[in-house]
């Protein structure tokens, strides 16, 4: 077995392909190996782009790492799109819109199935990111599935959340509605060349007027810019990746870097020991305790709190306490007390 | 899970061929990079090589495929990895056909080819790698 963190530091790129695998698919060797690269990373400025389908992600993603290019910065692609909830298949479309960055050295574009996940991005893009700053890329680009109103996983995953919208798609309630609006630190409305983009524009502008940004006299605030870009042509992206840079610049002199750090572990630490604990409990009560408590509960003879409570004594957990019971694979009631 | 790369090399627009098979992958539980159309040698292998792909399908209507699957089978040996399975789809003439098996291309797949057979395939050069 090659040393594939070793290779891919050293700038391998087939060993940082097989990496990147290997981590999406999740299992051991994977943890080893994120363990590993866990002190080099910090280093790049991740930025997510997120909108609707067909809003211009892609080719606004394209043109920014072209921009960065330009700027000497090495960018790494992270495109999501959804799986088929059905064959868990999926088409990953995304380097369509990336031809022109897609042979350069200096850009690595990987694509990503979302794998069940809802968020907006796959579970494993935080953990793709981590290996690709490890491995000295300098700019990120994660590239959203199409989000409607709830995909927000971006903004506790980029540093800088660019959220698109285009013309057409609706009047200014839209705009007032909780959600993926919130989560922007620029504002974008492609596809500026069609009719309707002064007015999207405007109702953007209207609604972050209403917003109430916290009131600091020495002006310590982010505001949102509100940006024009035809993604097709690449008008109006060195300004997004200057806003970008500001953006960035504002989080390191103002504090916030370090806050949203804290919140992004503490967020992350909260998924990855829900998403293990899951796991422990169902591998621990066993497939036939599960299987019998799904007969009951698609019998109406027990309740899914009270199911859940045996699922977890089946695991040996006191279900109230979440302590190690003394007897184990018996199932016990709510309130039991399972060590005297 | 299999990665598979689907890509049209060359000038010709005529993608329906690599959106039935992109489709018809999908369908079996696969993860397909699909590039579009009017791909070179070069960003073909690039794509490859970054996805860290099971297998490779080119889709080639235009008559070119002589130049362009011996410049890609070039290409991924320089990379290290003349052991991706690279397949074909398209109109290919049988001669050119068997120079291009022999040359190292694993598959190629004319007009009419049911799409079962076409997965069957891409699943079993994948399990072989």
């Amino acid at each position: 077995m090659t040393d594939l963190v070793a290779e891919a530091l050293a700038g391998r790129r087939r060993a940082l392909a097989r990496l990147l695998s290997l981590v999406e698919d999740d299992g051991a060797e994977a943890r080893e190996a994120l363990a590993r690269l866990c002190s080099r990373t910090g280093r790049a400025h991740v930025i997510g782009v997120t909108g609707a389908p067909g809003s211009g992600k892609s080719t606004l993603v394209a043109q920014l790492a072209a921009a960065y290019r330009r700027r000497e910065r090495t960018v790494a692609i992270v495109a999501v799109d959804p799986s088929s909830p059905f064959s868990g298949g999926a088409l990953l479309g995304d380097r369509i819109r990336m031809h022109g960055v897609s042979a350069d050295p200096g850009v690595y574009v990987r694509s990503m199935a979302s794998r069940g996940s809802l968020g907006g991005l796959a579970r494993s893009t935080w953990d793709v990111v981590q290996v690709l700053d490890a491995c000295g890329y300098d700019t990120i680009l994660i590239e959203t599935v199409g989000a409607g109103q709830t995909e927000v996983d971006i903004a506790r995953t980029a540093h800088t959340t660019v959220v698109i919208q285009v013309p057409g798609l609706g009047d200014e309630v839209q705009m007032l509605k909780a959600g993926i609006l919130e989560i922007a630190d620029i504002l974008v409305v492609n596809k500026a060349d069609r009719q309707g983009a002064e007015r999207v524009a405007a109702a953007l502008a209207a609604s972050l007027e209403l917003a109430n940004t916290p009131a600091d006299g020495d002006g310590a605030a982010w505001r949102p810019p509100i940006l024009k870009t035809v993604a097709t042509t690449g008008v109006g992206v060195a300004e997004l990746a200057d806003a970008a840079a500001r953006h960035l610049a504002f989080l390191r002199s103002s504090g916030a870097m370090e806050e949203r750090e804290q919140a992004r572990m503490a967020e992350r630490l909260r998924g990855v020991a829900r998403e293990r604990l899951l796991r422990l409990v169902l591998a621990n009560a066993g497939p036939a305790a599960i299987e019998g408590l799904v007969a009951r509960l698609a019998a109406r003879e027990i309740d899914l709190y009270g199911a859940v409570d045996e699922l977890l004594a089946a695991a040996g957990m006191d279900p109230a306490s979440g302590r190690r019971a003394g007897v184990t694979g018996e199932p016990q009631r709510r309130g039991d007390r399972a060590n005297g | 899970m299999i990665r598979i790369l689907i890509a049209k090399p060359g000038l010709d627009g005529h993608d329906r061929g690599a959106k039935v098979i992109a489709r018809a992958l999908r369908d079996a539980g696969m993860e397909v990079i699909y590039t579009g159309l009017r791909q070179t040698p070069e960003m073909i292998v690039a794509a490859a090589l970054q996805e860290d792909v099971d297998a490779i399908g080119l889709s080639i209507l235009s008559g070119a495929h002589m130049t362009l699957v011996p410049r890609v089978l070039e290409l991924l040996r320089a990379e290290g990895m003349a052991d991706v399975p690279l397949f074909l789809g398209g109109i290919i003439p049988e001669a050119d056909a068997a120079e291009l098996l022999a040359l190292g291309v694993r598959g190629v797949f004319g007009p009419g080819t049911n799409t079962d057979d076409v997965v069957a395939f891409v699943r079993a050069q994948a399990a072989a790698t």
